[in-house]
Parts: structure tokens; sequence; C-alpha cells
């Protein structure tokens, strides 16, 4: 009855001790089949399916090391968490009032809401193509097609943060005599920042995952002449990577990818919670 | 409160929390409501009490062209599609000069002798749709047959999630696509590499939101069940399964819009026949309208499969189904 | 472990002494203390609380919001574990020195604040869960058991609804008669009427007297209304605010069975004014501390 005794499951007890260790037990098993299977043809004889061909962990952290030490790298990275901010802010920029907008005036939510809903199935990367037509520049059509990526999400979140917000503060606020204006500014505002903080968690793990999508499209892909090499980014590195050979590098491109990603929204989630204080659990 | 196209819903814990305080009630809602307790009631008293969930569906349907949204959704989708039309063909923006214009595209789609070689007449069509529609089903099938058990252990059992919860969040912040050159080294052939990017991405929205479902069932619910005798897989089997269906749905919804768009992604890098490789080839074979097309059937293909997902969903939980039409609880 | 100058009336007799105890669905809580966290960090709920719930009869406990009462209820239904002291349920030690937490059963059924009703099947469903589940009937006995006993109570036609369905008054009593399937010892009642407007609580404090006149089962009823306590209890006992303590026990001595004529007696306004001035003591001290709804 373990579970049934010690729940809800409390985030805080994480740290207290046996969470960390029984984690940090499962990482390291983890980690210690990756590095057998991944050195199967060496040790066994004959190599295990799938695992095998990937790069050992240890060969992988050496790749890591030397990279971090090369400039080019770095320049890599900051390609691509430029292009993601690009998108990102881009997104917020106009997914915020038009999901307000929505949210408050059920004329402009029924006139536009029906074509958002008809958009939003198509991928951000089937954009990609029409995206190039359209603009004039590669960067620009990728910024394009990233500011999709998180733009939906934003606005969806918008407008469910907008309707979700209880009639009552409404009453309250007008029966104190506020003006419209008002009600906008202390009301509407601050009720939708918690859902416009999950959005933006939400969208930009989207949005990284498009720029990668975009850069491996535009400097690989089977089609290749997606209008020249775009300019490096990580996503490009790991593509280079592998028509390059070096498997290390490729898993190298990826965990930093991944810490990236995880950074930026680690680094999100906590702004939002300085941002909204009175959501904190006491 | 849904959580649209998210994977991850760490934050979600709080999020709907947030949403509990808050009490949803869309205030826009409160006179259909007045209407549905009126007609519900009436309807109460013809059947004797019991009002077929059919006849719930077609009341509201009734009432929802009885209101203003048809007509505004009407004039939404003029304006774009007339927005459309005008740049490229009549007022010839220079910004939209190489775009395919709204008559291309349509009589392209509609003709029975396709310039490119795409149109709803055509069989290659619907081949490339049937060789997408397949991989997201196999892709989505194993997604889901892993990853709701796994989501369902981790969380009900608290030692379970110490030991694979880490290993699982290690390996998510790396993006579906960045995992295909890796993949293709992995896996030979060209369809595999695909599917499991597809598989991976579907994967992880399921079993995170399976897990957020289990965590959020009501701990009453699990002590009222121990009390009247249930053990321990008794609870799990009528408690925590059906408690956690609506986000398990949720997360299959948000799960196949993931998948497609990794299985885009993919069929852009490396595949053979499919949509996202119709979209990359007609741009460059500088067929344009017919990437037009693609992304049309595409957009299409993804609503269909959300849209029954959700009917799948509204059908296996018949409680919420008919709660929710009666205007939630009282 | 001094009880008597608690008592206006005849103290109970210890356990395992007298042919009362041994009746089914007494309970007796001897020196309880819980303390939740750690010992210089911890917040203590119960503070050395010792009272008696007679078998076969309606013990109410009053006080103010979190003072600790919920604990004790969680305590006896085997969802918390003691600090220290020990619950008996007829003469049997239910936690105590050496098993601090009880294993939650069918012979103390627990009905909830908000509702415990599982809103994913239907309410006959749900009123058959215990006997299925404890797999001493099958399907269709426990299904006609549940009908009868729903007609019983007064809720025929309902059965094939969702709890989601009906109103929160009747989803109410649709979970005592659930929880009266399984013919428990005790039913522990976790302020259940806290969410209802007052007319609707005065029809379920007849519904409640009325299923107890029935089955007789012995029901341990926490509330903070002084009104729904002294009208329903055979006992009752004030606790102080947190950490609680029994402040005050009563006999009810007002007849059974009641009806709601028996607000504007005499004798229950006596009552009242014999009890309202601790209870407000208390309330105030509440509300001084700062007490929060968990």
């Amino acid at each position: 009855m373990g579970a049934l005794s010690k729940w809800p499951f409390k985030v805080t007890s994480f740290i207290a001790g046996e969470d960390l260790w029984r984690g940090i037990v499962a990482i390291a098993v983890f980690l210690f089949f990756w590095e057998i299977g991944s050195r199967s043809e060496a040790l066994f004889g004959f190599a295990f399916p799938w695992v095998g061909q990937v790069p050992a962990p240890s060969a992988v952290l050496k790749e890591i090391y030397r990279l971090i030490q090369e400039p080019s790298f770095w320049h890599s990275a900051y390609l691509s968490t430029f292009r993601v901010l690009e998108g990102f802010f881009a997104a917020m920029l106009v997914g915020i009032p038009l999901g307000l907008a929505m949210a408050v005036s059920r004329t402009f939510y029924g006139i536009t809401f029906p074509v958002f809903e008809v958009l939003r199935p198509i991928p951000p990367l089937a954009w990609v193509p029409a995206a190039i037509i359209f603009w004039p520049t590669q960067e620009l059509s990728i910024a394009f097609v990233t500011f999709l990526g998180a733009f939906f999400t934003i606005v969806i979140n918008v407008i469910g943060g907008a309707q979700s917000i209880d009639v009552r503060y409404f009453q309250a606020a007008r029966s104190m005599g506020s003006s419209t204006f008002d009600i906008f500014r202390r009301i509407i505002l601050p009720g939708v920042l918690p859902s416009i903080v999950v959005g933006a968690t939400v969208g930009i793990g989207i949005t990284w995952a498009v720029v990668v999508a975009a850069e491996m499209i535009s400097g690989g892909g089977s089609a290749g002449s997606m209008g020249g090499a775009a300019g490096g980014g990580l996503g490009f590195f790991i593509w280079n990577s592998y028509v390059g050979g070096s498997y290390t590098q490729i898993v190298a491109g990826m965990i930093s990818i991944g810490i990236a990603g995880y950074m930026s929204s680690a680094i999100l989630r906590k702004i939002g919670e300085w941002m909204t204080p009175w959501l904190a659990e006491s | 409160m849904i959580a649209r196209d998210s994977p991850e819903p760490d934050w979600a814990r709080g999020y709907y929390r947030a949403q509990n305080k808050l009490k949803i009630k869309s205030h826009a809602m409160s006179e259909t409501e007045l209407t549905h307790s009126r007609v519900i009631a009436s309807a109460r008293e013809n059947t004797g009490g019991h009002v077929s969930t059919l006849a719930l569906t077609t009341h509201r349907v009734l009432q929802w062209l009885q209101s203003p949204r048809p007509y505004l959704m009407f004039i939404g989708f003029s304006l774009f599609l007339g927005f459309w039309y005008l740049a490229v063909e009549v007022w010839k923006l220079p910004r939209f000069a190489e775009m395919p214009g709204l008559t291309a595209v349509v009589s392209e789609w509609l003709s029975k002798n396709p310039t490119y070689g795409l149109s709803i007449f055509m069989e290659e069509y619907y081949l490339h749709i049937w060789v997408s529609t397949r991989r997201i089903a196999i892709a989505f099938f194993l997604a889901t047959a892993i990853g709701v058990p796994l989501g369902l252990f981790l969380g009900w059992s608290r030692r379970f999630k110490q030991y694979v919860f880490p290993v699982f969040e290690l390996l998510r912040p790396v993006p579906p696509l960045a995992w295909v050159p890796l993949a293709i080294v992995m896996f030979h052939g060209s369809e595999t590499p695909v599917i499991f990017l597809t598989f991976l991405a579907s994967f992880y929205a399921t079993a995170l939101n399976t897990m957020l479902g289990v965590e959020s069932i009501d701990v009453s619910y699990i002590r009222a069940a121990s009390c009247l005798g249930a053990k321990r897989w008794q609870v799990f089997r009528h408690i925590i399964v059906p408690g956690a269906l609506p986000f398990i749905f949720t997360g299959l919804q948000i799960s196949v819009g993931v998948a497609w768009f990794s299985l885009v992604a993919g069929e852009m890098v490396s595949g053979q026949y499919g949509l996202g490789y119709v979209i990359n080839t007609s741009y460059t074979m500088v067929r344009y309208p017919t990437i037009i097309i693609g992304m049309v059937t595409l957009g299409i293909v993804g609503y269909v499969t959300s849209a029954a997902i959700r009917l799948l969903g509204d059908y296996m939980m018949q409680w919420r189904t008919r709660e929710l039409a009666l205007g939630g609880d009282r | 472990m001094s009880t008597q100058p608690l008592y206006t009336r005849a103290p109970m007799p210890i356990a395992g002494t007298s042919t009362q105890a041994n009746r089914e669905g007494g309970v007796r809580i001897i020196d309880v203390v819980k303390m939740y966290g750690t010992q210089d960090t911890g917040v203590l709920a119960v503070d050395h609380c010792t009272f008696d719930v007679p078998a076969g009869e309606i013990t109410v406990v009053v006080g103010p919001s979190g003072c600790g009462k919920t604990t004790l209820l969680n305590a006896i239904a085997g969802f918390h574990s003691l600090s220290s002291g020990s619950i008996y349920l007829d003469n049997e030690m239910l936690c105590g020195p050496g098993k601090l937490k009880a294993e939650p059963g069918p012979d103390r059924i627990v009905v909830f604040q908000n509702g415990a009703l599982f809103p994913w099947k239907t309410n006959i469903e749900n009123v058959a869960f215990g006997p299925i589940m404890q797999g001493y009937m099958t399907r269709k006995e426990a299904f006609e058991k549940a009908r009868g006993m729903m007609a019983d109570a007064g809720l025929h036609g309902i059965e094939s609804n969702f709890p989601g369905e009906i109103s929160s008054g009747v989803r109410r009593r649709v979970e005592i008669v659930r929880a009266l399937m399984t013919d428990p010892k005790i039913l522990l009642l976790d302020e259940p009427y806290r969410a209802l407007d007052s007319l609707t609580k005065s029809v379920m404090h007849e519904a409640l007297l009325e299923i107890f006149y029935k089955n007789r089962v012995t029901i341990f009823f926490i509330t903070h209304d002084l009104e729904e306590a002294i009208f329903l209890g055979h006992r009752l006992v004030i606790m102080t605010t947190r950490p609680c303590k029994p402040k005050k026990i009563l006999d009810i001595d007002i007849p059974h069975p009641r009806d709601y004529s028996v607000l504007t007696t005499k004798r229950f306004r006596e009552f009242m004014e014999e009890t309202a001035a601790a209870v407000h003591e208390e309330a105030t001290k509440a509300f001084a501390a700062g007490e929060k709804e968990r």
C-alpha cells in the first residue's frame, strides 16, 4: 500500500533522499547497458540489433569534451538559439494579442477561430516550401516556420486561460466601478498570465523541434536543394556529422540540443513562476 | 480545460490546480445552459427520465445552427480565401508573385487531368495519403500500446516512477528530428527510421499525459475504493484506469498531432511516398500548386485523425459527455 | 486518562468490562496524538485525545475548521497513522503501539466531504461495488440487493444514471447507501453535507436519520455546524481548535425518532445554550490563529 499511503506524490521529497538515489541508480544502469550494447561487437563477437550501431557513451563524452572547446560548435549553438528566440518572440508578440482579442470578442472569435483551427493541423514543416517561395530570404522562411510552431500553441493557451477566468472577478470589478480598460489591465491580463506561461513553456519546446528540423532540411535532406546551405545551426551540425560519418558527433549534437531545449524550458518556467507569485503553493 | 498542443505536462499540475481554483465556467455558456435545462426537463417528462445521447447531440447541433456561429465562420473563411485570391491573382502583390493562386490550386486539385499529376481523381494522390496514414497508424498504435501502460505504472507506483522517470526525462528534451541520423544508423531501411521518429514523439506525449492523469485522480476515490474492500489491483482496474481516461484521451489527441509533425519532418528528410515527400518534391520540381494541395490534404487528414480519437474518447467516456451536455455539475 | 471532568452524564465503562462496549461498532479513542512532520518543525494536529463512540449510536464531533477532527476520522478509517495512542474497535485494536496505522476496510466506511461516487460508473454499479469487489456476491446478486436498498432509501429510478447527472444531495444519499451495502460496523461521515445548501441539508438530515433507524449502524459524524450536530447526535463531542482535544462531551437526550420539529423545542434550545458558548470560543481562537481550510 506504499503508493496509496504516500499519495499525492510530493516533489519536495524528491530531494529528500531515496528518490534521488534511485534515479541515479537507474541512469547509471541505463548508461551501463548502453555502453555494453555499443561495444557488443567487440565484446561478444556479434552486434546487438539497434544498440550495436550506436556510439558508446564513453566515446560520446570524449567528443563532447572536444566539441566544447571548438568555437565553430558554439557558433552553431548560438545560431540555433538565436533562431529559436526569434521565432518564439514573434509568436508571443502576435499570438498573445490575437488570443486575447479572440477571447474578448465573440464575434472576432467566430470569424477567426475556424480558419485558425483549419490551419492548425498542418504541421509547421509542411509550410517550409510555401514559406521559401513567399519570403525573400532563407532566414526569414525558417523564422516564419519557427514562428508558426509556437504561435498556435500560444494562442490556444491564451484563449483557454482567458475563458477560464471566473466571471465573478469581472462582476466584482464592475461593481467597484472599473472601466473596461481597467478590467482588461487588472483582471484579464493577470488572469491570463498563467496560461501564457504554460503556452510559452510548451511553445519553446516545439520551437526547438522546428528549428532543428528546418536546419536539417535546409542543410541536408533527400531533396538537398532547399536553397543552399542555411548557414549552420545545431540541426545542420547533426546532419553534417551523419553525412561525414562521424557518429559520435551525431550523439554529441543530440545531447547538446537536448540540454539547450531543457534549459530554455526551465528558464521560461522560472520566469513564469516569478511573474505569477500568487500561484505558488504555500 | 484541455492542455492543447503540449507534449510536456510538467507545468500542467500547477495549471490544473489553478484552473480548479478558478472554477471553470465560461460565462458565455450560461444562456445555452438555461435552454439546455429547460429542454432536458421537458425531454425528461416526455421520455420518462432518460434522455438519449443522440437526442442531446441533435439538440446541440440545432442550437449551433441557430447561433451566429456558422455565419461568422463563413465570413472568416471568405475573408481568408478572398484575400488569398485577390493578393495573387487580382492585385498581383509583389510578395505573392510566385505563390500559386487559389483558382490554380482548386482547379488542379479537382481536375480530372491535373497538370502536375495529383488531384482527387488520381490514384497516386490516395497512395500518398495511404502511405502516410499507415505510418502514423503503426507508430501511434505502438506508442499507445507502450505509452499508456507505462504512464499508468509511472503514476501508480511511486517506486517505479523513481527508477524509470529519470531515464525517461533524460531522453525527452531531444527533439524528434534530431534523432533522424541516429535512427538511420540504428535501423536499416527507409521505413523504420521514419516510423521510429513518429513513434518516439507520440510515445512521450501519451506516457506523460497518462501519468499526469493518474496523478490527478482525487485521492478520495482511491480511499473510498479501499474502504469498500477493493484490493490493490482492483483499485487499479476500476478506479485508476477509468479515472485517468480523460487525460489519456487528451494525451492521445496531442500524440496524434505530434505524430503528424514528426512524420512530415521525417518524410521530408528521408522518405519515399507520403505527403511530406509530396510537398518536398513538389517544391524541387517547381510544382507549386501541388504544394498547397499537399498542405491542405495534411490538414484535413490530421484533423480527421484527431477528431476520430476525440469521438472515440467521447464514446468511451459516456459519463463525461452526458455530464457536460447537461451543463456541468449542479 | 482522566475523562471524568469532560462528561456531564455518566462516563463510558472501560473496555472489556461492560456489555455496552461489546456491542458492534463501538470505538474507543485512547490518548491519541498525531503530529505531522518531525518533532521540532512539525504540526501537532491531535493532542492527547480520548473519548468513546458508543456502538449503535450517532456520535457527532464539532469543531472549527482545520482543528484536526478529520485527522481523527482518517486514523480510524486507516488513511493516516498515529504518532502515539491507540484506537479500539469492539475491543480489538485498530491501531496503536506497534501498529500505528490501521488497514482501510469495509467495516469502517467513509463518506467523503465532496463525495466519492465513481463518476465513470452508473449509480447502481457504484452501490454494488463493495460486495462485488470483496467477492462475496455475484454481480447479479449485488445488483439485486443494491436495487432493493436504493428503493428503500427512496432512490428508485436513477439506477442507470451516472453520478454526474443527478443533484449533489441525491449523490450523497446514493453514497450512503453504497456504504451500507457491506454492513459496516461504523459509518464515518466527514462533513458530508458541507457543500449543500441548508434547505437540501435539512432533507438530508431526515434521510440520514431514517437510514439510521432502519439499520442501527454506529455513526461517527464530523461537522462544524452545531445545529446539525445537536439535531443528529446521540452524543456530542466539542473539540478545541488545533491541536484538537475534546473540550466538552454531552449526551443529547432528545428522544428518537426525531424530525425537524425538534429544532423549535425548548430542550433543543437548552442544548444550544449549553454548547454555543464553548463552540464560539473555539471558533474565535481558530479565526485568530488564521486557520485555513485544507
